[in-house]
């Protein structure tokens, strides 16, 4: 997505057409100006690995005493008991992966949507407001999602919303257990429904970007043979962008999974297991904004630490899964994309 | 994104640019819950004297840390170590100003100062045994008061705190059940309900869910208006949350006996002494290796003391009784001393 640079040649190249006769510069200088620069541009590269490497050994060293303790039950423990210092990460694990899932049910649908319309049905007029409008979206801090969620969105679901969906699939078998409980505003679906506004943006600024790439060629031959709107999305702009719409919805659950402050104000905050999405839960970012100013005591301390470690690792695997997920399209294709 | 960074690069040169300048400024971290009044003396005392304190409101646990490695010279919590605590890392601690704990409620039908509850009876709802308004154990209470067959929601605070501290301190002293089941501290592992973050997200959800029940601090009570109850005290007596009656909880303990002042104003007696109220305190080593700084530090507090009472009360603390204070300036007299055994004070 990057911008690709001028060619310093074709810079020289510029300055050698016009009639300026050519700076009397030494070519060792410039030779060593290169090198200079190259080692500074590698430097900055390597910059950021080691920082990654610096963050995630830190994270291992502080989490020591919660590793040596636990072990691997950490990951199963359902109990968070800061009083007898008993630990275990199982329900923030449960609750960040449930509420990412159900923003990525509702966003990326919609931001599919959001897309297919600012590019292929949108009046021209309309595409410049709506596209800014939506990159606005992006712009706003995620404390003023929690607030609003908190005091404006939470009243709202907990009066028209809940009880309608409770109404509606108490009858039905596996999603009445999910829907079940006092309506109370806060809890799991809250926080994801507020995660999927917030990926939105993000998703569909992907998405857009990526088929606005599509040659108008492709398309024009498609309506052209005769196809509909949603035969030309479907069979000639989707596999064109499979790639970067992948990115994209990467790139908002990625955002999903550590939201913090937006989370932490609807969620509930409750590290108890439950069925239903109705329920308060607690998730990984959300339980170390609340805990980690008043963790007193090394074991408590050390566990939040490696709830930290958790999100990290659990963020590498989607990125990697989503890496691997592109390369088999891509050997599927036959071609690299 | 190139905002964003902007942002932050503002940010980090506004907060380089506040760093004090001055050699003789006092420095502190730590609890949040008496950041308010430590930030208007200071600016009151900075007035006077010209010195300035730079208090961080980081959380108890952070203040604890922060003065165990000596980057502060002094540190402040909520809850107060224990004397054997104090002892393993060379502290020594005092109170500053008292606050509280109320059970604040929203039920249909019931005004402020309406319903009685007694510490067992909370105790019992936040364990999650009493599940509706209109149980026998609350009515016997409240004959008079027409309550509702509405389900208890149970609000707490999510994020650790000093005022879960002294609430979950004041549950484990009125009821054994409690206090084996869940414990006390600034976190706990609540049997049910829901978890809100600081006292206004406590609020919100209290107001928002219809029979919940909740805590928050006195001050955000108060400024608030919130719909608190009354609560028997450990003399049987149903007080209202007030100035009077946290005074009188102070003025009814005994810190004469507490060896390093680990007094938890809870369940106080005294007739009208409100049953859940608690100080926060101040931390210094007792050994100064910056005798000069902790001069500093003791004629703030000092100032504090004599003049800063009509600032606490302002902002809804309750300042400490004159024979604590004459208290806390013997101890510093006889605890505190530079490198050489020379007392500071």
């Amino acid at each position: 997505m990057s911008a690709v640079l001028p060619i310093p040649q074709s810079v020289d190249a510029a300055e050698a057409a016009t009639a300026r006769p050519p700076e009397p510069r030494p070519a060792a200088t410039a030779a060593w100006l290169d090198a200079a620069f190259e080692q500074l541009t590698r430097f900055f590269a390597l910059l950021v690995f080691s920082l990654l490497a610096a963050i995630l050994i830190s994270l291992v060293i502080g989490s020591q005493l919660s590793l040596n303790k636990y072990g691997l039950r950490f990951l199963w423990t359902e109990a968070w008991d800061p009083v007898q210092e008993n630990f275990g990460a199982l329900v923030p694990i449960y609750g960040t992966l449930v509420t990412s899932l159900i923003a990525m049910l509702i966003g990326v649908p919609v931001s599919f949507g959001i897309a297919l319309f600012l590019t292929e049905l949108s009046p021209a007029w309309l595409k410049r407001p709506l596209g800014t409008a939506i990159e606005l979206l992006a712009a706003i801090p995620s404390i003023i999602y929690g607030m609003w969620g908190l005091f404006v969105f939470a009243p709202v679901f907990q009066i028209y919303i809940q009880p309608a969906l409770v109404d509606a699939f108490s009858p039905v078998p596996v999603l009445g257990a999910l829907f079940k409980g006092p309506p109370l505003g806060i809890g799991m679906m809250t926080a994801g429904l507020i995660l999927s506004i917030m990926v939105i943006p993000f998703i569909t600024a992907v998405m857009r970007d990526v088929f606005e790439l599509v040659p108008p060629l492709l398309k024009e031959s498609a309506y052209g043979l005769g196809a509909t709107t949603w035969e030309v999305v479907w069979r000639v702009v989707l596999p064109y962008t499979k790639v970067g719409v992948i990115g994209g919805v990467m790139l908002g659950l990625g955002r999903a999974l550590g939201e913090t402050m937006a989370v932490t104000f609807v969620i509930g905050n409750a590290h108890r297991l439950a069925a239903s999405l109705m329920a308060p839960g607690n998730s990984i970012a959300s339980a170390l904004a609340n805990e980690f100013t008043e963790a007193v005591g090394d074991v408590y301390f050390s566990a939040l630490i490696e709830l930290g470690l958790l999100l990290f690792l659990i963020t590498t695997i989607v990125l990697a899964l989503s890496k691997l997920l592109l390369m088999r399209l891509a050997r599927g294709e036959g071609t690299a994309t | 994104m190139f905002a964003r960074l902007m942002g932050a690069i503002a940010l980090a040169a506004s907060v380089f640019a506040s760093l004090p300048a001055a050699a003789v400024d006092i420095t502190g971290a730590g609890a949040t819950f008496p950041y308010p009044i430590y930030a208007k003396w200071a600016d009151a005392y900075r007035k006077q004297t010209g010195v300035a304190l730079n208090y961080q409101s980081i959380g108890s646990g952070g203040g604890i840390k922060q003065i165990g490695a000596k980057t502060v010279d002094f540190g402040a919590s909520d809850m107060p170590l224990k004397p054997e605590e104090l002892d393993k890392s060379g502290l020594m601690q005092f109170p500053t100003v008292i606050g509280g704990d109320v059970p604040v409620v929203n039920i249909k039908g019931i005004a402020p100062g309406q319903l009685r509850l007694s510490g067992e009876l909370l105790a019992d709802i936040f364990l999650g045994k009493l599940t509706k308004w209109n149980e026998p154990a609350i009515a016997n209470l409240n004959p008079r008061v027409p309550l509702p067959a509405t389900a208890i929601s149970v609000v707490h605070r999510s994020d650790g705190s000093g005022t879960t501290f002294i609430w979950t301190n004041y549950l484990s002293k009125v009821s054994s059940e409690w206090k084996s089941k869940v414990g006390e501290g600034t976190a706990v592992n609540w049997p049910t309900g829901v978890g809100g973050k600081g006292n206004e997200g406590v609020a919100s959800y209290v107001q928002r869910i219809d029979g919940a029940i909740g805590y928050v601090e006195y001050a955000y009570a108060k400024q608030n208006k919130m719909a608190y109850t009354l609560v028997k005290n450990k003399d049987g007596d149903y007080v209202a949350p007030n100035a009077k009656a946290f005074q009188a909880a102070a003025a009814g303990a005994d810190w004469k006996s507490a060896p390093g002042m680990y007094l938890i104003l809870t369940d106080a007696p005294g007739k009208t002494a409100w049953p859940i109220a608690g100080a926060t305190f101040i931390l210094m080593h007792k050994e100064q290796e910056k005798p000069e700084n902790a001069k500093e530090v003791l004629k703030f507090f000092n100032w504090a003391y004599d003049k800063g009472d009509a600032m606490a009360e302002e902002l809804d603390y309750v300042p400490l009784p004159n024979a604590v204070v004459d208290q806390i300036k013997a101890s510093w007299k006889s605890q505190l001393k530079d490198a050489s055994g020379k007392p500071l004070y």
